[in-house]
């Protein structure tokens, strides 16, 4: 209270200033001072940086947690105002200048919006699969250039790759009308992936590394080749945190501006075909629509930023209930486990339930290709990371 | 079947098991297809740099060194003057206010996350750490263009009026205070922040109990168990995630594009209208004419080489460090 009276008396009458935003930051240190100081009068010096650096640090996720709702609140008061449900049925084509806000709608840059982001998934989800493979499950010399690689490339400005694809493939070509090659939604998802590659790889790698080892190790030992156990055991159990990967890359993708300024250019009419002419997307939607200056236009753009905003929360509260299901079941699971029940031969021991997902065990057994009777007599010990008995394994040599 | 073993090696007891690694030909493929991946990423990396010079040596042969060290961007006069020197400046300028000011707010909320935040408010937080980094950068800049601007600029009036001793905040009479560098730098700071307070989480979480529970238990504060123990840990992850965070507020295009004028300029004074950054500036620029895009390449070119000597070395930094070993970034 003394604080804002303080600041008050200085910010205002002292220094003559004016705006909320700077009499809070103002309030916000005169307070931290005050505080430090009244506390280290009746407590001491260190209790008092102690007491100051907690108010800062819960500032920091105070500052998190504040523009966030801010940008989203603002964003939906703005554009709920103009949203119609013609907006999800036509396109800009007629709209006057002077037409209102309500007029015409955002279904070109939806479809083009979708169609590109449909695309991007296509190229990016098995590249980015398989070389978070190779990062993970081979051993090649190989790794570690190509590591820095992708961590160089998740740096790569998105402006850069929008102007990567404009110099390979659509300014050589920019006189001779092949339909392919000129700006077009397929230019825009081969941007996208640029951007989206990285960021993939790199999740994906992440969730791989999660794969207990152990699980590898027997499946393995039962005889499958690599490939059959990446395929059959590995992926299988990072099936959602490659999903959550996925769902969260495509939140990024649909978001990108910067590089379909290059590639899909923008247009105001509906094209529903990709890979001829140019396309409109949601975020080139409303980047041109705020930049102009009819007020019709800038609430157009609100409405466009609304859905997009949507779009994107939708898709990360999908990833986040994606990857959630997964350990709340795990957990669920690990309550239910009684103690280890007496006897060697316990059908499914307490160390391989725990350290894997619930359903894998099963799909070891019938996928892998080896005996299935033998395997699920081995999978407790496998799980731990060996084998029960070597001499049958080894026994076809060469 | 992978691994064998010669039978003659298992069964004596001396010689220790020769293992012979036989891929089949499935593997082999996997091996392929895998390692084929890998390498076209690097391959990309390449052909980035490589078609970016070779768009951009119109501009270059144009201008020569000139386009390194020309401020100003020109080209309706003949022999057209581009140079990169006063969007570079820019450029720098703003990605610093943002790491400055998302620094110190993005490791507070790291060390909120881990050692102040119980159970569930934590992966409340760390959930919408992720969230900010979601959110798409044009809706930052919507925000700040046609909220925020106007809410900043009585403060950076009051600065310019009380703080003048402090070159950088001079201002010239009269000047206007929206679409400033200091604004441009706020909002992008909002962008790095997700990334910075997720680096240096990861790098505190691994802290190891024992040191933090030994400190605590020869009767330090909070504060100074984090000071002795918890800081000089992750000293690396905060300066690897500073400078991470600095590659991508270099890169930056759609906000900043739509805050700033665009107009190069060399000037310190970060509070009053102008500046222009790279990424913006070549946003702004799209479909212009065949020089223009050229030299829209050169610029975009050094752009690349600046983001990716930056992310190298906060990756070598990270990596390096004693916490950072672990760190997903």
């Amino acid at each position: 209270m003394s604080a804002v009276a303080l600041t008050w008396l200085v910010f205002t009458r002292l220094t003559e200033g004016s705006g909320w935003f700077g009499f809070l930051v103002a309030a916000y240190f005169t307070f931290l001072l005050l505080y430090g100081l009244v506390t280290a009068d009746r407590l001491g010096t260190l209790v008092a940086a102690d007491r100051v650096v907690t108010v800062a640090v819960t500032t920091g996720a105070v500052v998190l947690l504040t523009p966030l709702i801010w940008l989203v609140g603002y964003v939906v008061v703005k554009g709920v105002a103009a949203l119609r449900p013609g907006f999800f049925i036509e396109d800009q084509g007629g709209v006057q200048a002077t037409a209102p806000a309500t007029a015409g709608g955002g279904l070109h840059a939806i479809i083009g919006s979708l169609e590109q982001v449909a695309l991007t998934l296509i190229m990016t989800v098995p590249l980015a699969v398989a070389t978070a493979i190779f990062l993970n499950e081979t051993r090649s010399w190989f790794r570690r250039p190509v590591r820095i690689f992708v961590d160089a490339m998740s740096g790569l400005p998105s402006i850069v790759a929008g102007l990567f694809i404009y110099a390979v493939f659509i300014l050589p070509y920019a006189q001779r009308d092949i339909g392919i090659l000129d700006f077009n939604g397929f230019m825009a998802a081969l941007a996208l992936t640029m951007i989206m590659l990285p960021t993939v790889t790199r999740t994906v790698e992440v969730v791989l590394r999660l794969v207990p080892g152990g699980l590898r190790e027997a499946s393995l030992a039962l005889g499958s080749t690599r490939a059959r156990s990446v395929w059959s055991v590995v992926l299988p159990t990072a099936r959602t945190g490659v999903t959550t990967a996925v769902v969260l890359g495509i939140a990024r993708a649909v978001g990108e501006t910067a590089p379909l300024l290059f590639t899909a250019f923008g247009y105001d009419l509906l094209n529903t075909n990709p890979f001829r002419t140019q396309q409109e997307s949601l975020p080139l939607f409303v980047y041109r629509n705020i930049q102009s200056s009819s007020e019709a236009a800038v609430s157009r753009g609100f409405t466009g930023a609304l859905v997009l905003l949507t779009l994107v929360l939708a898709l990360f509260g999908i990833a986040r209930f994606i990857g959630r299901d997964r350990t709340g079941r795990q957990a669920r699971r690990r309550r239910r486990i009684p103690l280890p029940p007496p006897g060697p031969a316990s059908p499914a021991s307490p160390i391989a339930a725990v350290a894997t997902p619930p359903r894998l065990p099963t799909a070891v057994a019938v996928r892998s290709g080896a005996d299935p009777p033998s395997a699920a007599n081995r999978e407790p010990n496998a799980a731990t990371g060996f084998a029960a008995d070597p001499t049958s394994e080894e026994a076809p040599g060469p | 079947m992978p691994v064998h073993a010669r039978p003659g090696d298992a069964h004596t007891a001396r010689t220790p098991r020769v293992v012979v690694d036989e891929p089949t030909r499935v593997d082999r493929i996997f091996g392929v297809v895998t390692a084929g991946s890998g390498l076209l990423v690097l391959v990309l990396l390449t052909l980035v740099g490589l078609f970016l010079l070779l768009r951009s040596r119109d501009a270059i042969d144009e201008s020569g060194v000139s386009f390194l060290t020309r401020v100003e961007w020109r080209t309706d006069v003949v022999p057209p003057e581009i140079g990169v020197l006063g969007l570079l400046t820019g450029t720098v300028l703003v990605a610093v206010i943002a790491v400055t000011l998302a620094v110190p707010l993005g490791t507070c909320a790291g060390l909120f996350i881990t050692d102040y935040a119980s159970g569930r408010s934590r992966s409340f937080l760390t959930g919408l750490v992720d969230l900010l980094a979601a959110v798409p950068s044009l809706l930052y800049g919507l925000w700040g263009l046609r909220l925020l601007s106007d809410q900043i600029a009585p403060l950076s009036e009051w600065l310019a009026r009380n703080g003048s001793w402090f070159p950088p905040f001079r201002a010239e009479e009269g000047a206007s205070f929206t679409g400033s560098m200091l604004i441009a730098g706020m909002v992008v700071s909002l962008m790095v922040l997700p990334i910075i307070a997720s680096v240096t989480r990861e790098v505190f979480s691994q802290t190891p109990p024992g040191e933090k529970e030994a400190a605590l238990a020869l009767g330090s504060t909070r504060w100074g168990m984090i000071r002795m123990v918890v800081l000089p840990y992750g000293r690396g992850g905060i300066i690897g995630g500073s400078m991470l965070g600095l590659g991508r507020a270099l890169g930056e295009t759609i906000a900043v594009s739509l805050l700033l004028p665009q107009v190069p300029e060399l000037t310190g004074r970060i509070l009053e209208n102008g500046g222009a950054t790279i990424a913006g500036f070549i946003a702004l620029r799209a479909g212009s004419d065949e020089f223009t895009t050229s030299g829209l390449m050169a610029a975009g070119l050094v752009l690349f080489g600046i983001t990716l000597a930056t992310n190298m070395i906060a990756s070598v930094i990270i990596s390096r460090s004693r916490s950072g070993v672990g760190v997903e970034l």
